[in-house]
């Protein structure tokens, strides 16, 4: 099947959850690795708790778990290029976007200049994203 | 089966693959080179750093697609092909380099 | 009787530091871990509610769980932070320790 033939679905995956107090962050991190080798068109929305997925300067030698807060910086490498982060939960967390890792990736259509990945979106507007999608996964 | 280097014994597991990242050295790749039947040459190694680099700073094994990009971004387009890594490891550059580098096997890798 | 009331859950997906703060005395203790110590930060919607709890009540949170959340910076004036022989010479130095869930 060639490119043009190719049927391309809209998937996003929805995080809901704290890193490392539970391991759906990093499952839905795996999945979301693997599926990136489809081709398709993937988005990441992070809600709720999901967005301390993404705050800086995590350092995880202590706990003795795996610091994959550095993962979510190769998403760009496997052109997901679109990471939603709801405002309204950041609001109630005490975080801003300066709380969180700056996300990037390259776009191929412009000469790969680097571009911002995370873009700031209201519960509204996220909802209406949803809508959008042909296959919603949550975590 | 563990992994024998100089009277030293090393955890790998069913695949072959190191089980403690940590206990790598250039001797424990030869070692495990030398298991998929090959010689490490200058070409071999400098995939194999930088895998262990790109693992050291993003905390996976790139996916081979990934890979390829990345050594083509960083070595030159002659060897960001698929041709030259396959010509390299024949069973699949990301699951055999990542082998010899100690590393887990790619997420996504069957 | 002194009692230490850990608690381990994020505030704002599940109830456990609403429910601990409702019952917890005064002169008793709580120590945040895991997932808990995102209640110790200031600026969110919990941060009244846990300073409340500061005017009569010892509040701790766990060192290593905040570094591995990012979450060092902007702390609660009056939560200590403990490591975990710290975390041990709590739960010596109270009568017993209610874990909430």
């Amino acid at each position: 099947m060639s490119d043009a033939e190719q049927i391309t679905k809209k998937f996003m995956y929805i995080n809901r959850k704290a890193p490392y107090g539970t391991i759906y962050a990093w499952e839905s991190l795996e999945v979301v690795l693997i599926a990136a080798a489809f081709d398709q068109d993937i988005s990441l929305a992070f809600i709720d708790d999901g967005v301390y997925q993404l705050t800086k300067g995590q350092k995880t030698e202590a706990i003795g778990l795996k610091n994959f807060s550095a993962t979510y910086r190769a998403l760009g490498d496997y052109d997901i290029q679109k990471i939603y982060v709801e405002k309204e939960s950041l609001e109630t967390r005490g975080l801003t976007l300066d709380d969180l890792q700056h996300l990037v990736y390259e776009d191929e259509d412009d000469d790969y200049a680097e571009k911002d990945s995370i873009k700031l979106v209201s519960a509204d507007e996220l909802g209406k994203i949803m809508e959008e999608q042909n296959v919603v996964l949550s975590f | 089966m563990p992994l024998e280097v100089d009277g030293k014994s090393y955890e790998t597991d069913e695949e072959g693959y190191l089980a403690d990242l940590s206990q790598w050295d250039e001797k424990v790749a030869v070692a495990l080179a030398k298991s998929e039947n090959l010689d490490m040459s200058d070409s071999h190694w400098e995939v194999v750093n930088f895998l262990r680099e790109y693992y050291s700073e993003y905390q996976i094994a790139p996916a081979v697609r990934v890979l390829t990009k990345a050594i083509g971004k960083k070595l030159g387009k002659d060897k960001g092909n698929s041709k030259y890594l396959y010509e390299l490891f024949p069973y699949g550059p990301a699951k055999q380099a990542c082998k010899i580098a100690g590393l887990p096997k790619p997420t996504g890798c069957v | 009787m002194s009692m230490l009331h850990t608690v381990n859950k994020s505030p704002f997906n599940n109830d456990a530091l609403s429910k601990c703060l409702q019952c917890a005395q005064p002169g008793s203790s709580i120590l945040f871990i895991e997932d808990g110590v995102y209640a110790s930060r200031e600026g969110t919607t919990f941060t009244d509610s846990v300073k409340e709890a500061l005017k009569d009540k010892q509040v701790y949170v766990l060192q290593p769980d905040l570094d591995a959340r990012g979450m060092n910076s902007s702390l609660i004036d009056g939560i200590k932070t403990v490591d975990y022989s710290g975390f041990v010479d709590l739960t010596t130095e109270h009568d017993s320790v209610q874990s909430w869930l």
